[in-house]
């Protein structure tokens, strides 16, 4: 069976990324062909996914799962260069992404801290995420950008959050359909704005290729994905989990709200550091927007979106304040990585293939 | 929507109806706690000059604690001070 042009799309799409391991070849190999092709190779693949899952040491910091669902979540957005588009809802592929979901999740929710007695009222869930997000003194990506950070560094801050800001935005996206009233207008507030209002050339995501682009980087969506290690892709890929399962709608109301609390202050950081390497406002306009935007957009995600949304159904605030904790939990694993790299001297990016 | 509801609509053009409320209703000022006030609709920011600040977004946050760095606007300083009120 050949693939029209219709059903394989060229533009804008992920080149297929380099498999980190016996169940990413086998899934490379497998979306090489189309659904109607592939027969009973993709049941087998359910099978090696699972023994993948059991049997890695730590599923948050392994490339093989996390690449393998970073693949098959961006059948969903874009989709993947050469990839036949109906790989998207091929029931027994559906099954390899349950299966790696499956254990993310469990991982997640046996590791994070979720604070507990929180009652279903906008006032305490606004005040319990803005203290779970409150700023420390701890050891922060935020700082050693501002202060230290080498020219090389900054391309490597860039790459790092490439596979997630090329695309801001639009895991959390998949919840406005999901919501209703008050807290469904608070996200379609927040993600205008993401989107820049109207203006193509203020999207999040369009602000961030110009920053890459401002440094002499690829400013297509995943052309560093080999590039990245599995921390950084499982953060993204929970945004991922949390945005496509209705069941998790709380968990993407969390999160996103645990993002927006934690993006102002930061974002001037960031901003600092680049300006300190002598880059002009091309390139740090993302950092400046992002300053003045996510101050605006954590008091609608924390009290019209979360709070509003944790009054209109009180059984979610468990799920609101788990998505803040992941959120929150892979954030710090990720600055673990890149700082734990830059202050040990080394790249915190993986080896050119 | 009635026959005679269509006919009374301009064709092509932008609807002057001055019995339609304006879309987004009066102007609102939120004041969160302990933190900016949020600001929606129609308002003009203006400096102490009176010249007009130039606003970027539909919905903006205008500093409370006295502390941002991008003033008038919140840059969520107000956390890093323990701003109260």
């Amino acid at each position: 069976m050949t693939t029209t042009s219709a059903q394989v799309r060229a533009a804008a799409q992920m080149p297929f990324p380099t498999a980190r391991g016996p169940l990413g070849r086998r899934l490379t190999d497998l979306l090489a062909r189309t659904p109607h092709d592939a027969g009973a190779g993709t049941r087998a693949l359910v099978l090696h996914a699972a023994h993948a899952a059991a049997g890695v040491a730590d599923v948050l910091h392994d490339d093989d799962v996390q690449l393998s669902l970073f693949v098959l979540y961006e059948l969903h957005y874009r989709g993947v260069a050469g990839v036949d588009e109906r790989w998207e809802w091929d029931p027994d592929l559906l099954r390899v992404r349950a299966v790696l979901e499956e254990a993310v999740e469990r991982e997640l929710r046996a590791r994070v801290d979720v604070p507990q007695g929180v009652p279903a009222e906008r006032r305490a869930v606004a005040d319990a995420l803005f203290a779970m997000t409150a700023p420390g003194p701890g050891p922060s990506t935020a700082r050693f950008v501002a202060r230290r950070a080498t020219r090389e560094q900054l391309d490597e801050l860039l790459v790092q959050r490439s596979v997630y800001q090329l695309k801001e935005a639009d895991p959390h996206t998949w919840a406005i359909p999901r919501l209703e009233g008050a807290p469904k207008a608070a996200l379609v507030e927040i993600q205008a704005d993401e989107y820049g209002g109207g203006h193509p050339d203020r999207m999040h995501y369009a602000l961030f290729a110009r920053t890459m682009r401002g440094t002499g980087l690829d400013a297509t969506f995943g052309a560093y994905v080999d590039r990245v290690p599995a921390v950084t892709l499982a953060a993204v890929n929970t945004m991922s989990l949390f945005g496509l399962h209705r069941r998790l709608l709380g968990a993407t109301v969390g999160h996103l709200a645990a993002f927006e609390m934690t993006s102002s202050l930061p974002s001037r950081l960031y901003g600092d550091g680049f300006r300190r390497h002598g880059f002009g406002d091309d390139v740090t306009e993302y950092y400046d927007e992002h300053v003045e935007a996510d101050a605006v957009h954590e008091q609608i995600a924390g009290r019209d979106l979360a709070g509003g949304l944790a009054e209109q159904q009180p059984a979610l605030v468990g799920d609101i304040l788990f998505g803040a904790a992941a959120c929150l939990y892979l954030d710090d694993l990720v600055g673990a990585h890149v700082l734990g790299a830059w202050e040990a001297g080394v790249s915190s990016l993986r080896e050119p293939s | 929507m009635t026959a005679a509801d269509r006919a009374d609509e301009p064709v092509g053009g932008a609807r002057t109806d001055a019995r339609r409320p304006d879309r987004y209703g009066p102007p609102r000022v939120v004041a969160c706690p302990d933190g900016p006030l949020l600001v929606r609709g129609d308002v003009e920011i203006v400096d102490d000059d009176g010249r007009p600040v130039r606003r970027h977004r539909a919905t903006v946050a205008l500093c409370r604690c006295g502390r941002t760095g991008i003033s008038p606007w919140c840059d969520g300083s107000h956390k890093a001070v323990g701003f109260r009120g």
